[in-house]
């Protein structure tokens, strides 16, 4: 359960991108997680809610999108999403290589854009 | 009007880390972050590892608990230097907890560092502490298909631990196939399968430690 520290991280940065652009109001804050970075988006999102309840931030919408897993293949260097995408790896489907393989996308956690006023 | 921000949202914690990894550097102190399930067996391999290297390494630990200081207690009890940091319910160390806790410890001559942090094998990932390696425990009382359920740990950490093999006549964990799971997400990940009851397996451990301190120590 470490939406929390997630949740406070995010007002935080939040916070910060306000005062530099010289903004009173957040409208939505677009949020982007990898597969692998294993965030909950509900516990994330009851996080933000009970955080941001009695602050300028209250009712402001947060938005999540999760990045699926691509590897890329330790041999042949061909690049894939596990098959289901529920997997978090797999053999490679160009050369079956099953080891090894390096996450080239799957474990981001990162605001992507603040919609302000 | 939307503002495109791209920024990591665990930033302050990374840069906190890579401050930590700096200073740590400076000195030439090896830090290893250990991460397992609650009762694996982190405190115990660390009161055996503290006792069996006393005479050869200087080492002190972090330890990383909800609540108690008995882990650090009992580290102690080798003589190493211990701070027990408690997370009131975190499920997680961080940098900054780390930092606080340096100003409790002696690290003149200092060679490892151990972190032990809290029990759980999804959050800490996700949170650097100024550590050179991630180990993670795994006991055979757990389950093999562990690394499956838990990609992302094994896939960051440097070794595994495949503790508690004293048990493996009892259990139904193939040893191979945690190995083999491991391997997949990770193919460089050390793998010891110890025991800390009974000392098998820990010389080989031990080297694994003795051979990255040195390294650490070539580079300050």
């Amino acid at each position: 359960m470490h939406e929390l520290s997630i949740a406070q991280s995010l007002l935080a940065l939040i916070e910060d991108e306000m005062a530099k652009h010289g903004k009173e109001k957040l409208i939505t804050v677009k949020v982007r997680h990898g597969r692998l970075s294993s965030v909950v988006p509900e516990a994330l999102s009851m996080a933000f809610e009970v955080m941001t309840a009695d602050s300028r931030l209250a009712g402001a919408a947060l938005v999540m999108e999760e990045t699926p897993v691509l590897l890329r293949c330790r041999d042949c260097s061909r690049e894939f999403t596990p098959d289901p995408p529920t997997a978090a790896f797999a053999p490679c489907p160009g050369c079956g290589q099953e080891l090894g393989h390096t996450v080239v996308s799957g474990r981001e956690l990162y605001i992507e854009y603040l919609e302000l006023e | 009007m939307q503002i495109p921000v791209v920024r990591n949202i665990l930033e302050a914690n990374a840069n906190e880390a890579s401050e930590l990894k700096d200073f740590f550097a400076q000195k030439g102190i090896l830090v290893l972050n250990l991460m397992s399930s609650p009762g694996a067996g982190k405190t115990t391999i660390l009161e055996r590892t503290l006792t069996d290297l006393r005479n050869e390494l200087r080492m002190a630990v972090i330890e990383g608990d909800l609540q108690t200081d008995n882990d650090a207690r009992r580290v102690a009890a080798t003589g190493a230097q211990a701070v027990q940091i408690n997370t009131e319910g975190g499920c997680h160390l961080t940098a900054s907890q780390i930092r606080a806790a340096l100003a409790s410890l002696d690290l003149g001559g200092l060679d490892i560092l151990f972190i032990e942090n809290v029990g759980n094998l999804v959050c800490p990932a996700e949170f650097d502490v100024g550590e050179d390696f991630k180990v993670t425990l795994l006991s055979v009382t757990e389950g093999d298909d562990k690394p499956e359920k838990y990609p992302l740990m094994f896939h960051i950490s440097a070794a595994t631990l495949l503790n508690k093999i004293d048990l493996l006549p009892y259990v139904d964990f193939n040893l191979a196939n945690a190995s083999r799971h491991a391997r997949t997400l990770n193919a460089d990940i050390s793998l010891f399968p110890v025991s800390a009851r009974t000392g098998e397996g820990l010389d080989a451990w031990y080297d694994w430690l003795r051979a990255r301190r040195a390294a650490k120590k070539k580079l300050a």
